[in-house]
């Protein structure tokens, strides 16, 4: 049986365990509302930004000629495959489902008989696709200097994803992020950046009264505005992706850090019960030999 | 007498969402005056400066300087989409000169012409923040 100092010791050590948890709960709840913030504030221009695209790129996708970041290259035999995650741990699954993720996909990719190219976003997922695919990592971007992602960070991003297209260093590119749907849940997503998706449903009626209603005169042509948005979007969907994943690795954190906040209460309970019973068995034994002394004489 | 009204969005953030009699925008092919009940009309901008007359006097209450981006007149009003937009008198013109000095460096230096190229963009939006500074 431990000893009655053992079990105090480590009922401390559980509470101080706790207490940390329990900041960095805090911690992450009120980053994760900075976080959600950011998030809602880049929305405007996001959406903005597809609704012109889809409008333009329905009218000139068909056509020869189309700039390839939308048309692509004509085929889809080296893929870019981005994958964001978060520079720090304790987050639960939060990394692992994205990385998990990436990797279907780029199994299923291999054994296509794809080439395929990494480049990853943060410390986290690096460290173990690394351990998988380790000849195949073709990049990767520190973010552990930036607090909290700028469109700079994503451009820069967006930057040497360019560069590396138009040498022709591959064909499609694809981004893996976590999509934050709430505290409790975030789903790890996938989303093509090149050649751009033009969705039909970006394409709806909503659009009617922004681009569809009037006739619009561009200023230059359409193909050159299109030209001139296709790089700058793909920084912008790059951009989205890190402030959901921001978002995602906080409420990840939180939820996770609930648990062992909670987990570590449960253990203080049991600790404490069994400290109790250790001391009352003690004295029952002291008292014991106390009273059969006394008898014996 | 009805008044314009814009938008001016960065991917960050909302910057501004107002009403003004007129706003001056750097088309790439040159600058254009958006008045109230303008035509559909869609251009990409260079970098340069936004004016933002408030009332109907002839001086711009607001000026911004723009990187670059995308001006979108519609019937509901005017949208920018800017890439990164300041006020002007935030510009530090020292710095500025630093960079492009560093810019013009870089360029020296860059390993094949994609990098140039990128390079050079960069330097153009400098250098016109540097005319109007």
């Amino acid at each position: 049986m431990p000893s009655l100092k053992d079990l105090r010791g480590r009922i401390n050590s559980v509470k101080s365990t706790q207490k940390i948890t329990k900041a960095m709960k805090m911690v992450a709840a009120s980053k994760l509302r900075r976080a959600q913030d950011a998030a809602e504030s880049a929305r405007p221009y996001a959406e903005k930004m597809e609704k012109v695209l889809s409008g333009l790129g329905a009218a000139v996708a068909g056509q020869a000629g189309a700039p390839t970041l939308l048309a692509g290259t004509g085929k889809s035999d080296v893929e870019l495959v981005i994958v964001a995650t978060s520079e720090r741990g304790l987050c639960g699954g939060f990394n692992v489902n994205i990385v998990k993720a990436a990797r279907a996909h780029i199994d299923r990719l291999i054994a296509e008989g794809k080439t395929v190219k990494i480049h990853c976003v943060g410390r986290k997922g690096e460290i173990i696709l690394r351990r998988y695919y380790p000849e195949l990592i073709a990049g990767s971007t520190d973010l552990s200097a930036v607090k909290w992602v700028g469109f700079s960070d994503a451009q820069a991003i967006a930057a040497d994803v360019l560069a590396d297209f138009e040498r022709g260093d591959f064909d499609v590119a694809t981004l893996f992020y976590s999509r934050f749907q709430s505290a409790l849940t975030q789903i790890p997503t996938r989303q093509q950046l090149i050649p751009a998706p033009i969705t039909a449903a970006a394409n709806d009626d909503d659009l009617g009264d922004d681009l569809g209603g009037a006739v619009y005169d561009y200023e230059p042509s359409e193909e050159d505005i299109l030209e001139d948005l296709l790089p700058r979007n793909v920084a912008v969907q790059i951009y989205r992706g890190l402030l959901e994943n921001a978002a995602s690795e906080q409420g990840a954190r939180m939820t996770a850090m609930d648990n062992a906040t909670r987990n570590a209460g449960d253990r203080i309970k049991d600790l404490t019960l069994v400290y109790n019973r250790t001391r009352q068995a003690y004295i029952t034994k002291e008292l014991i030999e106390i009273i059969s002394g006394a008898e014996a004489l | 007498m009805s008044t314009l009204h814009y938008e001016i969005v960065s991917p960050e953030r909302l910057l501004a969402d107002a009403e003004a009699a007129m706003v001056v925008v750097p088309g790439t092919d040159g600058d254009f005056a958006v008045l109230a009940d303008h035509a559909p009309f869609m251009s990409t901008m260079r970098p340069g400066v936004i004016a933002i007359h408030g009332d109907s006097d002839s001086t711009a209450n607001e000026r911004l300087f723009v990187k670059g981006g995308l001006a979108q007149v519609s019937p509901s009003g005017l949208t920018i989409l800017a890439e990164e937009a300041m006020a002007l008198d935030s510009v530090d013109a020292d710095d500025l000169a630093q960079n492009i000095a560093n810019a013009l460096e870089d360029l020296a230096r860059a390993s094949d012409d994609i990098e140039a190229g990128r390079i050079e963009a960069e330097l153009e939006w400098m250098v016109a923040l540097q005319d109007v500074v």
